[in-house]
């Protein structure tokens, strides 16, 4: 706990006192884990205090039923956040016919009656994905402490805060309690340095490291986004790094505030207000790896590397930049052979051959990885003029109520329609076969959403991870494809300036 | 195919303590599940997450189902855990022991997986490594995770495909996993409080809640909620 107190300053001065949100020498991590430590267990965990905890109807009727068996309430029930997305349909949402899903979603409203959670319920203009309204509504905000009883909950990293996924016995720990036994992770700095050619996203990025470091190459650590990459991203852009921490192993991803930061948040719903929001942006500007920090690993990547990507296996580190070959197998190493070829089997690929020009039968825009108002821009910039390839079932899937509001305020709902796309209703969608978005055995998918695993998106399905520049392309000449360049006049990751983030913005951006 | 109705829970439990069991020697068989990465969605397939219960028996039979299970439900003939000398359910000293392939339990944060290994019947999972949180998963479920050495990985993958009736020793006491076919043995990391709880049997959230007065002290003193919209 007093760790800070023995750091000296650069300078060789005193250091100015135990606050850690000041101390020198500290890693964006470590800062905001000390300023929450409640104990720190002998010979054990760190108990943890939890600033937010956000509840869905999969992970959390069982932690409910705990509190019921122990009889106590919701220690701090105006700290947490319930809504569905999993089980919700998106073709409509008066009803779930599905009478397995329809339970969770009715467990999960009666529950949050019962303990006094707000809850967001579906077909009400603030559902949406967890991991996509957190942030929008500003009830994730830098420097909190935030667990879900889901793997994604990485994603609200990219406000720089700890944001990580938990088991349902840790979700009942945190509703009991507002606090969570963990044993502190080790830091990890991943820069990223340089400009992303045009064509290039946030998605590229991360599914590069993936295939940089494996699925494992950050297990047991928090890790940190730094760099000029980083910097000159947009905070959905940021959002989608930090959301695909956990598929290189890291349950956190973190990326210190900045102006882009505070520009989004400002004027959300739930953000501070007034006098409240100068005080919490004087303190936020703390919050940031000093200079001296010292991380467990740190490792550099140039943005000059990566090009749009796609994955070819069953786990999202095996991919390729989209105009290369997979791999033959003398480029494997002798000990993944096996595990190579029947991933290859599974996806009914040879080794060697070229993915670009394959054609695809399904292709899904949406998830808490790409979901955001961005994405839909982006893939509106692809399709513009053209016509959706007639081989393809393409679901376009907004993360939330609040961003199909604005794709139909900024119009980009008209440019899909006519380019024969059908914008849905906000859901996790096709991600995970839990809802009737599923692709059908050995069907192709194309997809902005985070897993390529073994019938993820349904039993037998194959599934190819990609942007949704990639993803949008792929959608109109029903092949593989590459994002035609230049991508269209819409705004892109990467260029912030002249972007409003206010959710009211209905300025046409073409 | 029709998924099943997963049933009711024994006199009246709901979701507490019904893993709860106390932990200290297990000797017996293992299954070799010599798969790597092998992630939560294929320990317990995404549509077996639509449940509202913990039912053991339920969770337990949708353990590494599409993988036991064609798509009519037959069983996969080659698959490990359809073999005669593996398909045995794990009872006292048979099966109950887990050796899994590196990066055992990645991807999705569903503790269902460690439901449904803990409901098929298993005690330990031994790997060279876990995905944090299913590692934090398994021991909320008191089943332990036990991370061994790669080449002490491979020896028990061996050992135990050439003699399927080999057995294992997990001491949690003395910290030891021990290979009684060639009588290797090595030493396994646990922190004393956790050690402490699978022992006697105890959860987490019984210690968090003894320590509300820290928790309300720390929330006056250290962290104060700040006032804005929406309690934060």
């Amino acid at each position: 706990m007093d760790k800070e107190m023995n750091i000296k300053t650069p300078d060789g001065s005193p250091h100015r006192g135990g606050d850690a949100l000041r101390a020198e020498g500290v890693c964006l991590f470590d800062k905001i884990w000390s300023a929450h430590v409640v104990q720190n267990v002998e010979d054990g965990p760190t108990q943890l205090y939890i600033d937010r905890l956000y509840c869905h109807e999969v992970t959390t009727p069982q932690a409910f039923d705990t509190l019921r068996d122990k009889k106590i309430s919701v220690f701090r029930p105006e700290q947490v956040v319930a809504m569905p997305d999993h089980n919700t349909p998106s073709d409509q949402q008066e009803r779930i016919d599905d009478p397995v899903g329809r339970k969770q979603v009715e467990t999960l409203a009666k529950n949050c009656a019962e303990f006094g959670i707000r809850h967001f319920a579906m077909g009400t203009k603030d559902n949406g994905i967890i991991h996509v309204v957190g942030p929008e509504k500003a009830l994730s905000l830098p420097g909190m402490t935030i667990v879900c009883g889901d793997s994604h909950t990485s994603t609200h990293g990219a406000v720089g805060a700890i944001a990580m996924g938990i088991g349902t016995s840790e979700v009942a720990q945190v509703l009991a309690s507002q606090t969570i036994l963990q044993s502190k992770p080790k830091t990890m700095r991943i820069n990223i340095e340089g400009t992303l050619a045009e064509g290039v996203t946030a998605k590229d990025v991360a599914l590069y490291i993936m295939a940089q470091m494996t699925t494992s190459g950050a297990t047991g650590y928090a890790v940190e986004y730094s760099g000029s990459t980083v910097r000159n991203m947009s905070m959905e852009g940021r959002l989608t790094l930090s959301n695909l921490s956990i598929e290189m192993g890291s349950r956190a991803g973190l990326i210190a505030p900045d102006e882009t930061t505070f520009e989004y948040l400002k004027g959300r719903e739930y953000a501070p207000k007034g006098e409240e929001w100068d005080k919490a942006v004087e303190k936020w500007k703390m919050l940031y790896s000093d200079p001296d920090a010292v991380f467990d690993k740190e490792v550099t990547y140039y943005a000059e590397d990566i090009a749009p990507r796609i994955t070819y296996g069953t786990n999202p580190g095996a991919g390729i930049a989209i105009d290369e070959c997979i791999p033959t197998l003398e480029e494997v190493n002798e000990a993944d052979r096996t595990q190579f070829l029947s991933m290859l089997d599974y996806m009914q690929f040879k080794p060697g051959q070229k993915l670009e020009g394959t054609p695809v039968d399904y292709c899904f825009l949406g998830a808490c990885t790409n979901g955001r108002i961005e994405d839909f821009r982006a893939f509106a910039s692809v399709v513009k003029g053209k016509k959706k390839a007639p081989n393809v079932v393409a679901w376009l899937v907004p993360g939330s109520w609040l961003v199909r509001q604005q794709i139909i305020d900024e119009g980009i709902d008209k440019i899909l329609e006519e380019a024969g796309f059908e914008l849905r209703l906000p859901s996790c969608s096709s991600c995970l076969a839990m809802n009737p978005d599923k692709v059908p055995a050995g069907k192709l998918s194309i997809s902005t959403s985070n897993r390529n695993f073994v019938g993820r998106q349904g039993p037998g399905a194959r599934t190819i991870l990609a942007s949704p520049l990639v993803v949008a392309a792929s959608a109109v000449t029903g092949v593989i494809s590459r994002p035609p360049l230049p991508v269209g006049h819409l705004p892109l990751y990467g260029e912030t300036s002249g972007m409003s983030s206010s959710t009211d913005n209905s300025d046409k951006t073409e | 195919m029709a998924l099943p109705i997963e049933g009711e829970m024994p006199n009246g439990q709901r979701g507490y303590s019904i893993m709860k069991q106390k932990f200290n020697i297990i000797q017996s068989t293992c299954l070799p599940i010599r798969i790597d990465n092998c992630n939560t969605d294929l320990i317990i397939p995404a549509r077996y997450l639509a449940s509202t219960t913990r039912d053991p028996q339920f969770f337990g039979d949708a353990f590494m189902h599409d993988l036991r299970f064609d798509a009519e439900g037959k069983p996969v003939a080659d698959f490990v855990m359809n073999k005669a000398e593996y398909s045995e359910a794990p009872r006292q000293g048979v099966h109950e022991i887990i050796i899994g392939g590196q990066n055992w339990g990645s991807g999705s944060s569903r503790e269902h997986a460690a439901w449904a290994i803990a409901g098929y019947g298993v005690r330990v999972v031994i790997s060279s490594s876990f995905a944090d949180i299913h590692r934090n998963n398994l021991l909320n479920c008191f089943v332990l995770p036990v991370i061994v050495s790669e080449k002490f990985q491979q020896e028990l993958f061996d050992t135990i495909e050439a003699d399927p009736q080999a057995e294992v020793r997990v001491d949690l006491p003395a910290q030891t996993v021990t290979n009684l076919a060639t009588g290797h043995s090595e030493y396994f990391d646990i922190n004393n409080y956790k050690k402490y709880c699978l022992m006697n049997a105890l959860d987490d959230i019984d210690f968090l809640l003894e320590s509300k007065e820290k928790i309300e002290e720390f929330e006056k003193e250290t962290h104060p909620v700040p006032p804005c919209e929406g309690g934060y």
